[in-house]
């Protein structure tokens, strides 16, 4: 059953790449957070799914019985989720100082660091 | 022997003290190192044919020491670069007496020394090798040591760029070498001839080895720097670029040859190179007006038949080669010093401006008479011993062929000796002469010492040839070889020929007086275009391939590095994949319907995101992505991430709707894209790449045992029931502080960001 979720993955893998080429800023921004939600899904498809059974042990027992989805996957994503919202927070701060400072937001005009070459 | 080749470069270090204190007076000082290895060389020379060892480990993990071996070739080279060097050092003093730099001077001339040295003595491969590019370091110090001068500049450039060019050849020919004949030891590889010779990296280590000295030694078309570099003083043209330095080259093909040698890829390219060399070294030489580049052209020349006379690798050919190396470095190293003299003195080196000299510098002229004589051949001189020795050869060698390219060179050189020793010093006074005086001492001793050795040696030829060239000429064919002084047969066939050689010098000496402006002008738009040129429209052509290329992988362009990225790692993986057996798996079965609805609702959403041209639908967009996601894991039994996915989704959006209103429109400009073509290629293979790793990870074997550790422990050891909850909190507790640290940071910085955009609208 995990063939449909892998193709969902390539695509939004194929969106987030795309995304991330554009020149304008914020086009690449969507492309980052896209990029996120098909990585975290990559790690958690790769731990293999189970339907309906959360990795919850009931409370009244010592341990889990019957199958259950795996649990290790599921905390390394939700460490990842979080992060990837710090990172994509800060990054919009970024774009948008920079569109202040610079006056735009196309990366092929932010040319302070590498100014294009002036012709001979 | 490591004492031997450490003491110049210590004295290179006490240079500048010793100048300082002394003056130019420092130079009898720094006189007395040489001087002392060259006694010390003297000491050990019944030791020559059997050769000399010493070892000093330098990087035994390597395998790399510092090998000396002194034997008959390394030991005429080791009385050449001590015994000249004396007569530079001294030279020199007078030379640039009350020069500012002259403490700097020493520095770079004593490290020269010593590089040499070292470079000759050198037994082990690698040693060789940095000995050698040092020597190539010292010249490039010593031809730009007037760094004022453009000219000095770009000539120390072009012969560091050509030399070092040839040294990364010399590099991997060495390794081959090394590699073919099981050994990093020059004693052994000479020992080794047939292995190497049979082995399949003959050729290319060979050829690179070859190219390296060839460079050294200014070997045709590699020879342009060699004039360049008369830019350097006097006394280091006399040295490094007549009599040590470019006879490196020599050297190496000269210690090589019993290893390397008497193959017909071997002796053709040594004899065409070397004979084209020094054919057109010696008419160059007529061509020039200039006293300094006339003798350059004729090194080059010189260097031209050394290598020519290496080339056959016969006992005949070596003799001539060792017999000639000494003759050479004997003449050369006085006429320099001579020239030397005249410009320093007379303030000029054009030779239309030299004239009647004689009166003004006798002793000048004496010593130049003396040097001529023996570059051009005549009796009484070593050049008569060391052109019969080479006649001999040549007619060895059997055929016609070699007999007139020696008797034209011979012609040549009657006629360049004519130029150098007659045109400045006799005939009428020019108005430069009448302003010369003789130099003063300390630069005749040079120039007269190593003419009268000239004549000595021409008239004794029995004090050289035993004691040192029987034992270098050995060195080089590999076999004991005696030297006989009595090898001129004065009634000899060829004494005709050589006749008439002279006589047709002499005549063109005396044409060419009148003819040789006419010559000069109708050459010159044929001149213009040689190596010299192919150098400087190289070095253009490197800096513009330089700026292209940085252009292409630099553009300062953000979507060009990301394009570059993407692409290299959907290549790389794929190539990686591709060697290994790759297993995909395919695994579909009982799917419900609210999976595919949820998923498809995902994809729907992506593709809008993607193509979106407003703002609104973009975020909206990536939203349903988001909350997608979020029903996924719900369905496949994580509602923790569920949960975090819902609550991060909505923070998401609410930042971007935010920030979106203050920037401007996203309306997609046309460009904005391109080249979309290339974009989405590259987008739709990293999709593609990731669905093939995906499905090749579901094809493995899962190993679940971390994961029903977990489930066991999760309970009894950490007490609680939410498995993941307590990897979180408990198993991977550091993980997670380190997790809120980086939000945490991340909110510091962006509130930073904002604080001082803040500022920065007060200050307006």
């Amino acid at each position: 059953m995990e063939l449909p979720l892998v193709l969902l993955i390539g695509l939004l893998t194929a969106v987030a790449t795309w995304l991330m080429l554009s020149r304008n800023l914020i086009r690449l921004l969507l492309g980052f957070a896209v990029l996120g939600n098909a990585v975290n899904l990559a790690i958690f498809v790769s731990g293999r799914l189970t339907r309906d059974a959360p990795p919850l042990v009931p409370l009244d027992a010592e341990t889990i019985t019957g199958a259950f989805a795996n649990p290790l996957p599921q905390a390394l994503v939700l460490t990842a989720i979080v992060i990837g919202f710090g990172l994509l927070a800060f990054a919009l701060v970024l774009a948008w100082v920079a569109y202040e400072r610079l006056g735009t937001v196309r990366t092929d005009e932010m040319r302070v660091a590498e100014p294009p070459e002036e012709k001979a | 022997m490591l004492t031997v080749v450490l003491a110049p470069f210590f004295a290179a270090l006490a240079a500048p003290w010793l100048v300082r204190r002394l003056d130019r007076r420092a130079s009898f000082v720094l006189a007395l190192v040489p001087v002392a290895i060259f006694a010390w060389t003297l000491s050990r020379l019944d030791a020559f044919a059997a050769g000399l060892t010493d070892v000093t480990p330098w990087v035994p993990g390597l395998d790399v020491a510092l090998a000396f071996r002194l034997d008959g070739l390394s030991g005429l080279f080791v009385l050449l670069i001590s015994g000249i060097g004396t007569l530079v050092v001294l030279y020199a003093g007078g030379y640039l007496a009350g020069h500012p730099m002259l403490g700097r001077f020493f520095v770079f001339l004593m490290l020269f020394m010593g590089a040499m040295l070292g470079l000759v003595l050198a037994d082990d491969l690698i040693a060789l090798f940095v000995f050698w590019e040092l020597t190539s370091l010292a010249s490039y110090l010593l031809v730009g040591f007037q760094s004022e001068k453009p000219a000095a500049r770009r000539a120390a450039l072009q012969a560091l760029l050509i030399t070092g060019t040839g040294g990364l050849a010399l590099l991997a020919g060495l390794i081959l070498a090394a590699i073919a004949g099981g050994s990093w030891r020059l004693s052994d590889l000479v020992l080794a001839g047939e292995a190497i010779r049979g082995h399949g990296l003959y050729l290319p280590a060979m050829g690179l080895i070859v190219l390296g000295s060839f460079t050294k030694s200014a070997q045709w078309p590699f020879h342009s720097w060699l004039p360049g570099a008369m830019q350097a003083p006097t006394p280091v043209s006399a040295y490094l670029h007549s009599a040590t330095m470019v006879k490196a080259g020599v050297y190496l093909l000269a210690r090589l040859d019993p290893a390397f040698g008497g193959t017909a890829a071997w002796t053709t390219t040594l004899l065409v190179i070397g004979g084209i060399t020094m054919l057109a070294g010696l008419v160059l030489a007529l061509l020039e007006t200039d006293l300094k580049l006339v003798l350059a052209w004729t090194t080059v020349s010189a260097l031209g038949a050394l290598v020519f006379l290496i080339g056959p690798a016969t006992e005949d050919s070596a003799r001539a080669a060792m017999a000639f190396l000494l003759t050479h470095a004997l003449y050369k190293g006085a006429l320099f010093m001579a020239a030397g003299n005249v410009d320093h003195e007379a303030g000029t080196r054009d030779l239309r401006d030299l004239s009647g000299l004689v009166r003004a510098m006798p002793i000048t002229f004496a010593a130049t008479a003396v040097s001529s004589a023996s570059m051009a051949g005549f009796p009484l001189s070593l050049g008569w011993v060391s052109k019969a020795i080479t006649k001999a050869a040549a007619i060895e060698a059997g055929g016609f062929v070699p007999v007139a390219v020696v008797t034209f060179a011979t012609l040549l050189l009657v006629a360049i000796a004519g130029v150098v020793a007659i045109e400045p010093f006799l005939g009428r006074k020019s108005e430069a002469a009448k302003e010369a005086h003789e130099a003063p001492p300390s630069m005749l001793v040079g120039p007269l010492a190593l003419a009268s050795l000239s004549l000595l040696f021409g008239l004794f030829p029995d004090l050289v040839s035993d004691a040192v060239l029987a034992p270098a000429a050995s060195a080089v064919a590999g076999v004991p070889l005696a030297v006989e002084a009595k090898v001129i047969k004065p009634f000899d066939w060829t004494l005709g020929l050589t006749l008439v050689a002279f006589a047709a010098g002499a005549a063109l000496y005396v044409l060419w007086q009148r003819r040789a402006e006419l010559w000069r002008d109708r050459l010159e738009p044929v001149l213009s275009r040689g190596p010299d040129a192919g150098y400087d429209h190289a070095l253009v052509g490197l800096a513009r391939l330089a700026a292209w290329q940085t252009r292409l992988w630099q553009p300062g362009l953000l979507h060009r590095y990301t394009a570059a990225t993407f692409a290299v790692i959907v290549v790389a993986t794929l190539a990686a994949l591709f060697r290994g057996d790759l297993r995909l798996a395919f695994p579909l079965d009982g799917l419900r319907l609210i999976e595919i609805a949820v998923m498809a609702l995902t994809a729907a959403a992506a593709i809008v995101a993607a193509i979106a041209t407003t703002r609104l639908l973009a975020v909206t967009a990536l939203g349903m992505v988001g909350i997608g996601v979020a029903l996924i894991f719900m369905l496949f039994g994580a509602p923790d991430l569920a949960i975090t996915q819902f609550m991060v989704e909505t923070l998401v959006v609410v930042l971007l709707a935010l920030v979106l209103v203050r920037l401007p429109g996203f309306r997609l400009s046309a460009t904005a894209d391109r080249p979309r073509a290339l974009h989405a290629a590259i987008a739709g293979a990293t999709g593609l790449l990731v669905i093939v790793l995906l499905l090749g990870v579901l094809a493995e074997p899962f190993d679940s045992r971390l994961s029903e550790w977990f489930a066991r422990t999760s309970v009894p050891e950490a007490f609680g029931h939410n498995i993941v909850n307590v990897i979180l909190v408990d198993f991977r507790a550091i993980d997670t502080l380190g997790e809120i640290i980086v939000v945490f940071a991340a909110a510091l910085a962006g509130l930073a960001a904002i604080a001082a955009r803040a500022t920065r609208r007060g200050a307006r």
